[in-house]
């Protein structure tokens, strides 16, 4: 929130560069980037003229929050917001016929990313509304019998709202704590299972410290148990294999928007054989099984459809070189600073989500000097309060190092510069920032900081 | 129709890196050669006529697709990456 007021007072205060896109109306952020460290090794042409110098824009290093779009899929979408603009629903004519072939042909492109069948797969406007469907509706379709649900306590806010408000319906929840790993305790899941346990929510891969959760084993757990599971696999689609029937999943979140496909849309796989009942949320002309009534947006669903498709090609080149370049990035920054830990555990782990706290460094003060580099601390659905996350609390981090946190996003097109210059960026500021920190004098100095009293009162 | 020669495969490839190299956005910029780059590296030992076709005709199809883009991309283009200026201006 400081951070966003900050931004906006900066943004009114520098004047827009003129030059040859004068004409062009004004997008994106036109910010002066002037790098003011005096050992700079940024080269002299951008510094040498104040008033006029090249405004260029930070990197991008936050694929979690979101992904550019593939041009792979904005291929496949064009036409249909162009030409084949038809309601996929209108069965009278060639344009409604068209957009409905086409909304088919993605629900099977998607079907074949987790080894579904593409009647099991309802598209709706994004994971949130996904896991909306999925949890309330299997909880409120079988609240006569069934009313208890079980999830953990790092998953994403849409997952534990809903389970919030199912509690105010007279639902009970458990939140299933995680272990320092962030992975959590399998005998903990069997024990929390009750004879009236109709759902178990774990996601698959955490967007704030890329930990992979044991989906197969908690699938193994929940069939022998009779138990719905569902997972949020926003993160994880596309990126690792996963086939719904080798890991027993019931229930599955898709998000469109971290797979290099377009903002606003998502499909939610619920399970035909055998058949899981699910009460619909949003009530209409009985679209998509009438589990989700409402205009499929067709463009939208072909760039989803889009996406899964080029992600089943791309996804062990892209597994390969996300590893090795966060491999690079993390040794070379742990090579170079002390005190740097790792959130999250290092083997059950998505290569491309790379959480690190910097101790005695504040993160909100590290983000904001790596202005050139977009970056992010914990999730961005909860950057506006100024709490440290509460995934990284779940996992049992200490206060200090759970404010010193910066996660670190490698996606498909980041490249081995865009990964050094990061590099580089963040270890010249932490040691600059330390430098300044009263703290790290008295930690150099020998001191505890545990066994300061702070307070005299 | 006769399968595609070493001249008319080593054609495509250098036309898919000239149109890639012409892509605004750095990110996508980078991609494309590398990817273009390493996939036909690693199909250089395919012996199959019929799937050295149909790789062609995928790859042909990809450059379609990379043309369009890279005008569209032009039509829209912004600011540079702040590590473009340090760099070669075509990575």
């Amino acid at each position: 929130m400081l951070l966003r007021a900050a931004w906006r007072r900066a943004a009114v205060a520098v004047t827009v560069a003129t030059g040859p896109k004068a004409a062009a109306p004004t997008r994106g952020l036109r910010l002066r980037v002037r790098d003011r460290a005096p050992q700079s090794a940024v080269p002299a042409d951008t510094a040498a003229a104040p008033e006029a110098g090249p405004v260029l824009r930070p990197l991008y290093m936050d694929v979690q929050a979101t992904t550019p779009l593939d041009p792979r899929v904005l291929d496949a979408m064009l036409p249909y917001l162009v030409n084949y603009y038809g309601n996929p629903h209108s069965r009278t004519h060639a344009y409604g016929w068209e957009s409905e072939a086409a909304m088919e042909r993605a629900r099977q492109q998607v079907a074949s990313l987790i080894g579904a069948d593409p009647r099991e797969i309802i598209f709706t406007s994004g994971a949130t509304e996904s896991n909306n469907i999925a949890i309330k509706g299997v909880a409120r379709f079988y609240r006569s019998r069934k009313k208890h649900l079980i999830t953990t306590q790092t998953e994403h806010k849409c997952v534990l709202d809903s389970c919030r408000s199912l509690e105010a319906e007279g639902f009970r929840v458990t939140y299933l704590p995680v272990q320092k790993s962030g992975i959590i305790d399998l005998k903990e899941l069997e024990a929390a299972i009750q004879p009236d346990t109709s759902l178990v929510s774990v996601m698959t891969v955490n967007n704030e410290i890329g930990v992979k959760q044991p989906i197969a084993e908690i699938g193994r757990i929940c069939s022998s148990r009779k138990v719905y599971f569902h997972t949020d696999a926003a993160q994880a689609v596309g990126k690792i294999p996963l086939d719904v029937n080798d890991m027993k999943i019931d229930l599955m979140s898709i998000s469109g928007h971290k797979i290099y496909g377009p903002k606003g849309v998502g499909a939610v796989y619920i399970r035909r054989r055998p058949r899981v009942r699910v009460e619909a949320l949003q009530s209409g002309g009985g679209q998509e099984r009438g589990m989700r009534s409402g205009t499929v947006p067709t463009p939208l669903v072909v760039g989803l459809g889009a996406a899964c498709e080029v992600a089943q090609q791309e996804m062990e080149y892209d597994h390969k070189r996300i590893s090795k370049l966060a491999e690079r990035l993390i040794q070379n920054i742990m090579k170079r600073l002390p005190d740097v830990v790792m959130n999250g555990d290092p083997e059950h782990h998505y290569p491309g989500c790379i959480n690190l706290s910097f101790a005695y460094v504040e993160g909100e003060s590290l983000l904001m000097a790596l202005k050139d580099v977009a970056l992010s601390s914990g999730s961005a659905c909860t950057s506006a309060s100024l709490e440290p996350s509460y995934v990284l609390r779940a996992i049992g981090t200490d206060e200090d190092l759970a404010h010193s946190s910066i996660r670190f996003g490698i996606g498909r097109f980041t490249t081995e510069e865009e990964v050094d210059y990061t590099v580089e960026k963040c270890i010249q500021h932490v040691k600059r920032l330390r430098e300044m920190s009263p703290l790290w004098e008295m930690v150099q100095d020998g001191i505890d900081l545990k066994s300061i009293q702070w307070t005299q009162h | 129709m006769a399968a595609s020669s070493r001249a008319q495969v080593l054609d495509l490839y250098r036309a898919m890196l000239r149109e890639s190299k012409r892509f605004s956005a750095y990110n996508y910029r980078t991609y494309a050669v590398r990817r273009i780059r390493d996939a036909f590296r690693e199909n250089k030992n395919v012996k199959d006529p019929v799937e050295i076709q149909t790789l062609m005709n995928k790859a042909k199809r990809d450059l379609e697709i990379i043309r369009r883009q890279v005008h569209i991309g032009q039509l829209y283009s912004t600011d540079k990456l702040i590590i473009e200026n340090r760099d070669m201006p075509r990575t």
